[in-house]
């Protein structure tokens, strides 16, 4: 056998040969490998973070009817200092039912006739223009709170400030819609074009196509996009900072100021001492801001990714 | 051809629901029908066969305009559906696809309950008169009868027609079409997805509903278009070859082209 082939045995030794080749390609599964763990890495690290940040205060000065419960948020006081965020609950909570109001007509309808209506040409720039959108920078937003939208309320409704919760919701649901709207957009694409056509042969109207047949099929995908929404809302800090007026409050109208939980934060946080009960309390705030994003956030990518297994 | 032509000459219009003069289509600037004078009678099966790419799911398709849908079709010469012309101005998309049904390749029943499926069509076009439960529950125990799918389906009547079988979900698919009163049904290959049982389910239903309907059904099997039509026509590259009755296209064919194909020769 041998003689007949001489070459045979150099073969046979080159099996376990590992060239260059073989180096990169394990090389490259690891970098890979490292860069799929490491956004479970970071998220658990921050979590770690601000819990060991917040931890002194939860275990020491944490009263759990007067955190949730005490509209005064008053940490600076210096006979009796209260850690109330009722009030900062209901400043993010208020003004991100306005912005969701804003912005589900709004994107739930861009979504539409992006998706269904738009054809060509006209649909590709539709698309790139909403993505424009999304990547204005919140202080930009804040700023147009500040300056447009502020005298524009003061004028139009005949209140001594501009800088409240209709201001605030208005502004973060033009920011919400863009992203709201992409998704949204990706959940109608998803609904099968043979429904489409099915509805359409049985002599469905365009509006009968997507109200009876088009939107049902894709409301999960649809609820993902508010809640993603609902999550960006939650989370915003800066705009919300600029344009609520930033005054502790129950709000009974729109017309009243409110302060939201990222915006004290934002604002208190570099004028704390580092490990002081202010400190402390704020990262409290962090956690509790973290924890409800990660819930609404997970909720809407569970409810997405259920779309799709369908 | 002539002995056809003469045929074709003694159907008085009455009879022909559907008539087709100097069609022509083109997707964007691909022509994909050419000439198309076809007559086709009230009341009976005609089933329509050709090689893939011959234009006979085109022309099916734009029986009924969806073919619009895409957009970069366009037309010349007219389809008559019951003497009108439906490319006329003032035809309406919706009325047109009342009286026309269809039935697709792939089964496509809609994300619902299988209740509600027999019921779109007909809360599309019926809206005038609000219907009572029980009323309804007789336009879906009559339409799913007549598919012979009640009995199987009876007692899930509120379960997601995706989850029936293929076969079944074609049946649907053509009794979701009943309560909306058409005269004619378009059937795009409708057994093209389903297995040989399913074939012969779905292809008895189809004699069953034989009279009830003017049906064009668009087939790449030949043996069923043998077994399950009373008149074929055979298309080649976008143009009409032969439209006879079946047993004589079958056992006679006339055009050198329709008896290669029957054989085998291509296809």
């Amino acid at each position: 056998m041998n003689q007949d082939n001489p070459t045979m045995p150099d073969k046979a030794a080159a099996f376990d040969q590992r060239d260059r080749d073989w180096y990169i390609d394990k090389a490259v599964q690891a970098i890979v490998f490292l860069g799929g763990i490491s956004a479970i890495l970071f998220i658990i690290g921050i979590f770690v973070f601000i819990t060991k940040e917040g931890l002194g205060f939860l275990l020491r000065d944490f009263s759990f009817s007067e955190f949730f419960l005490s509209p005064w948020w008053e940490p600076t006081d210096e006979d009796e200092p209260t850690y109330g965020i009722l009030a900062l609950v209901a400043g993010t909570a208020s003004v991100t039912g306005l912005a969701m109001l804003v912005a589900i007509p709004f994107s739930l309808g861009a979504a539409i006739y992006v998706g269904e209506f738009a054809t060509g040409k006209k649909r590709e720039y539709l698309k790139v223009l909403v993505e424009l959108l999304a990547a204005i920078p919140s202080v930009v937003w804040g700023f147009i709170g500040l300056s447009i939208m502020n005298p524009l309320i003061i004028e139009l409704f005949d209140v001594p400030v501009g800088l409240n919760v209709l201001n605030a919701g208005v502004i973060l649901g033009l920011m919400a819609a863009p992203i709201m709207t992409s998704i949204a957009e990706d959940a109608l694409k998803a609904v099968p074009d043979r429904y489409r056509e099915a509805a359409e042969a049985l002599g469905a109207t365009r509006w009968q196509v997507i109200f009876k047949t088009v939107v049902p099929a894709a409301k999960n995908g649809l609820l993902g996009a508010v809640l993603l929404g609902v999550g960006r809302g939650f989370g915003e800090t800066m705009a919300v900072l600029m344009a609520t007026g930033h005054a502790i409050n129950l709000p009974g109208s729109v017309f009243d100021s409110v302060r939201a939980l990222t915006a004290t934060i934002a604002a208190e946080l570099g004028e704390t001492a580092v490990g002081s009960p202010h400190y402390e309390a704020l990262f409290t705030i962090g956690i509790f801001l973290f924890v409800v994003t990660f819930i609404i956030n997970l909720s809407a990518d569970l409810i997405v990714r259920g779309v799709r297994n369908q | 051809m002539n002995t056809a032509t003469a045929e074709k000459l003694e159907t008085p219009a009455a009879e022909l629901a559907i008539r087709t003069q100097k069609l022509d289509l083109w997707y964007g600037t691909f022509q994909a029908l050419f000439q198309v004078d076809l007559d086709i009678k009230n009341g009976i099966i005609t089933s329509l066969i050709g090689p893939s790419g011959c234009g006979k799911s085109t022309f099916l398709r734009s029986v009924n305009r969806i073919n619009e849908r895409l957009g970069y079709v366009r037309i010349e010469g007219t389809i008559d559906v019951f003497d009108k012309n439906i490319y006329d101005a003032d035809v309406e998309l919706v009325q047109l696809r009342k009286q026309i049904g269809m039935v697709f390749q792939r089964p496509n029943p809609l994300p619902a309950s299988i209740r509600d499926n027999i019921l779109y069509g007909h809360r599309l076009h019926y809206t005038g008169k609000r219907l009572s439960r029980s009323d309804q529950d007789d336009i879906v125990e009559d339409a799913l009868r007549q598919v012979l799918l009640w009995d199987k389906v009876k007692d899930r009547l509120h379960r997601k027609a995706i989850d029936l079988s293929l076969e079944e979900q074609q049946k649907l698919c053509i009794a979701r079409l009943l309560p909306v009163q058409p005269q004619i049904l378009l059937m795009d290959e409708p057994c093209s997805a389903l297995d040989p049982k399913g074939t012969e389910a779905v292809e008895e239903l189809i004699w069953e509903l034989r009279g009830k309907y003017t049906i064009l059904i668009v087939t790449h099997n030949m043996a069923q278009a043998r077994r399950a039509s009373e008149e074929c026509i055979f298309m080649l590259m976008g143009k009409v070859v032969e439209h006879t009755a079946t047993e004589d296209l079958f056992v006679t064919p006339k055009h050198q082209e329709t008896a290669n194909y029957i054989e085998g020769r291509y296809g």
